[in-house]
């Protein structure tokens, strides 16, 4: 077990491109870290060049205090699961976990030893002999679990481990990293492009943006004190409404209605002109159902409904709004980057699901004004961030983590894999 | 497929089939016939002999064909074996390495494919009998060798290429070096493609006529494709049709025996499993 520590991180490929730029990340020992971003933002390259796959072009990569540069990947001693498994396929299930081992020349009963526990903690026993090509995508999945955990690595690297699993699967299987590596207690970098694996998993969270990382910090500060647009845009499921927006005074006038804003942010975006309000989809309601001592807290405009969707537990209404054709480009752009197509300018709304507001109807609704975020539509950067409120969060989650790990090793502590 | 439609593929699969083994069922015949029978004008032989089988194993023939086929058998295989290897650190290169050159030592490859071989082999037999290759094993495997290593090289980086890398990978962050990432990764997982290739340089060698006629002129070397058209007959008025029928019999033995032998190796289909499904 390690810490890993990137210091201005560099790769460029022949064309000169750069696939991941200036990058500095402290990874504790026995965090869970994740790297997140869209396509091509550099998540992967980065990983690998943590593995040794990816040769490093400038900057210096610490593993567990050793610099790792030179390093081949057998000397670096942490384990990968491969995006596709990567299984040996002329090899049984017993032999693919044991594989580390043998490299090592570890003695027989030894390695059954390891392998067995392995298996048990990954219920892979009635598959040992078998072949992997006769093995399910989550089966497959376990026994590359089992190949990594097998051996006492420094780090576990993930690869978008759970994308070739069907929905239902990847629930139980993020559960289960997640407990793993609780238990375990080791180090891990997980890469994937999927933000909830991203929030339910990690202790922090990388966002990366065209190989340049845009913020760390625990899921809830991304969730709540993102540091730009990008970032607002991207954690989220719906994701956040960007609306156009003046200033007048220590108010914002929205399509949606005036904003009134408290006396930190309005100090924050006076004497602005043209600016961007994020506002997440549950920040609204339906204004008939909000309490009567809420109400004074927000705002409340009349819009028209375009489209519901009930979901049961949640009710989604969109409502299309008018912006600036400046304002319209960048939104267009960020969804671009965000692997997405916005096609209008519309508000995604979560209201309650007994709300009977319907489609094609004006309605009222009420919006919670004290959670509003303000950005700048040219920097994109988020002008009514709180770092401090953001960094209490993350060492909340710093705090959780210690809790967590030192509850399951007391749980689990039986087993000998704990020792890793 | 329309009933008409399977009907028709059907007629079409019995032409070509007959069109193709027509010609080996007529010399399987002509290998029972009796010399005196040979010209009978009927398919089948009148009455069944091994005559023609007793003369190229035992009889008359037996220290022309004997040899030759002990030649054809250990040039063959020697040529196969270091063709196969050299084939395949080859095309591992060529499949997983960038560098200077690759494209050169592929088209290359390809023109020494296509160069006719009639047109150096008289070179070659000039240079072979100054250096004292001429009627050797190695005055015949070095130039099989030319004849197999650009097809084998081709094959087997085909073959190479559709190993997923991240194998390679996986077992390097497990701890392989790369050479053994390639024997304990690799080699196994190409084994279909280099068995393939290895029947294909097989064939290709144990076929040629022309090298074997032209670099040897003994039983020490003499290939079989050789020997059987130095076969004659009892007389000179005789033509030995039929040991030559039984000896071309013979000689494909060994190549249907290798294609069953190694069919299922063949058939592709090891690296399932290996990625997603």
């Amino acid at each position: 077990m390690a810490s890993i520590e990137m210091k201005n991180i560099v790769k460029q490929y022949g064309d000169g491109f750069p696939a991941v730029n200036d990058v500095s990340l402290d990874i504790a020992e026995g965090e869970f870290m994740i790297l997140v971003g869209p396509s091509g933002c550099g998540k992967s390259t980065l990983l690998r060049m943590i593995v040794g796959l990816e040769d490093i072009t400038s900057g210096d990569m610490i593993i567990g205090g050793t610099r790792v540069n030179d390093k081949a990947p057998r000397e670096r001693n942490l384990s990968m699961v491969f995006q596709n498994y990567a299984l040996y396929p002329h090899l049984t299930v017993y032999e693919n976990i044991a594989f580390p081992l043998r490299l090592a020349k570890t003695p027989d009963d030894e390695v059954r030893r390891r392998v067995t526990e392995a298996a048990d903690v990954l219920e892979l026993h009635e598959h040992l002999e078998r072949k992997p090509a006769n093995l399910s995508g989550g089966q497959r999945q376990r026994v590359a679990m089992g190949r990594a955990i097998v051996r006492q690595a420094e780090a576990f690297l993930f690869d978008e481990p759970l994308s070739n699993l069907d929905a239902k699967l990847r629930g139980q299987m993020r559960t289960e990293i997640s407990r793993l590596q609780r238990r375990l207690g080791i180090t891990t970098v997980y890469v994937t492009h999927d933000q909830t694996e991203a929030m339910t998993l990690g202790d922090r969270v990388c966002v990366l943006r065209k190989g340049k990382i845009q913020q760390v910090a625990s899921p809830r500060e991304l969730y709540e004190q993102p540091v730009n647009l990008f970032v607002a845009g991207f954690i989220g499921s719906p994701p956040m409404n960007f609306l156009p927006a003046g200033v007048a005074g220590d108010v914002l006038t929205t399509p949606f209605g005036d904003i009134e804003l408290d006396e930190r942010r309005a100090a924050a975006v006076r004497g602005k002109d043209l600016l961007m309000v994020g506002i997440r989809p549950e920040y609204f309601e339906d204004a008939s159902l909000v309490d009567e001592a809420k109400l004074p807290l927000g705002s409340i405009f009349r819009a028209r409904v375009d489209v519901t969707e009930w979901l049961g537990d949640s009710q989604f209404a969109y409502i299309p709004y008018e912006a600036p054709d400046a304002i319209r480009n960048q939104l267009r752009d960020l969804s671009r980057e965000l692997d997405a197509e916005e096609l209008r300018t519309q508000a995604i709304v979560s209201i309650d699901s007994t709300s009977r507001i319907r489609e094609g109807r004006e309605a009222d609704f009420w919006l919670d004004s004290r959670k509003v975020h303000v950005f700048d539509p040219q920097t994109g950067e988020n002008l009514t961030r709180d770092a401090e409120a953001g960094a209490a969060l993350t060492r909340m989650a710093a705090e959780d983590r210690v809790e967590q790990v030192e509850e399951a090793k007391s749980r689990g502590g039986s087993s000998g894999l704990g020792a890793a | 497929m329309s009933r008409r439609e399977r009907t028709w593929w059907l007629v079409g699969g019995v032409v070509i089939v007959f069109y193709c083994l027509f010609p080996i069922a007529w010399i399987a015949s002509l290998s029972f016939k009796a010399p005196a029978d040979i010209a009978n004008g009927s398919f089948l032989p009148t009455t069944f002999s091994g005559e023609n089988y007793a003369t190229i194993l035992t009889g008359s023939a037996s220290d022309l064909f004997l040899p030759a086929l002990r030649n054809s058998f250990g040039i063959c295989l020697i040529a196969t074996a270091i063709s196969c290897l050299l084939a395949m650190f080859a095309a591992y290169a060529i499949a997983r390495l960038d560098f200077p050159g690759k494209k050169l030592i592929l088209s290359t490859a390809l023109a020494v494919a296509i160069f006719p071989v009639i047109s150096i082999v008289t070179p070659l037999f000039n240079v072979w009998r100054q250096i004292g290759l001429y009627d050797t094993w190695p005055g015949l495997i070095i130039p099989y060798l030319s004849l197999t290593l650009p097809i084998s090289i081709w094959t087997m980086s085909a073959f190479f290429r559709e190993i997923p890398w991240e194998m390679e990978q996986a077992a390097q962050v497990d701890g392989a070096t790369t050479w053994q990432a390639f024997r304990k990764v690799i080699v196994p997982l190409a084994a279909p493609g280099v068995f393939t290739t290895a029947i294909i340089a097989f064939f290709i060698a144990w076929n040629d006529f022309v090298y074997g006629i032209s670099l040897t002129s003994t039983s020490a070397s003499r290939p079989v494709p050789a020997a059987l058209g130095l076969f004659s007959g009892a007389s000179q008025f005789e033509d030995p049709t039929g040991a030559i029928a039984a000896a071309a019999l013979i000689v494909t033995v060994p190549v249907v025996l290798l294609v069953l032998l190694f069919q299922r190796r063949i058939v592709a289909g090891l690296t399932n499993g290996a990625v997603k499904g």
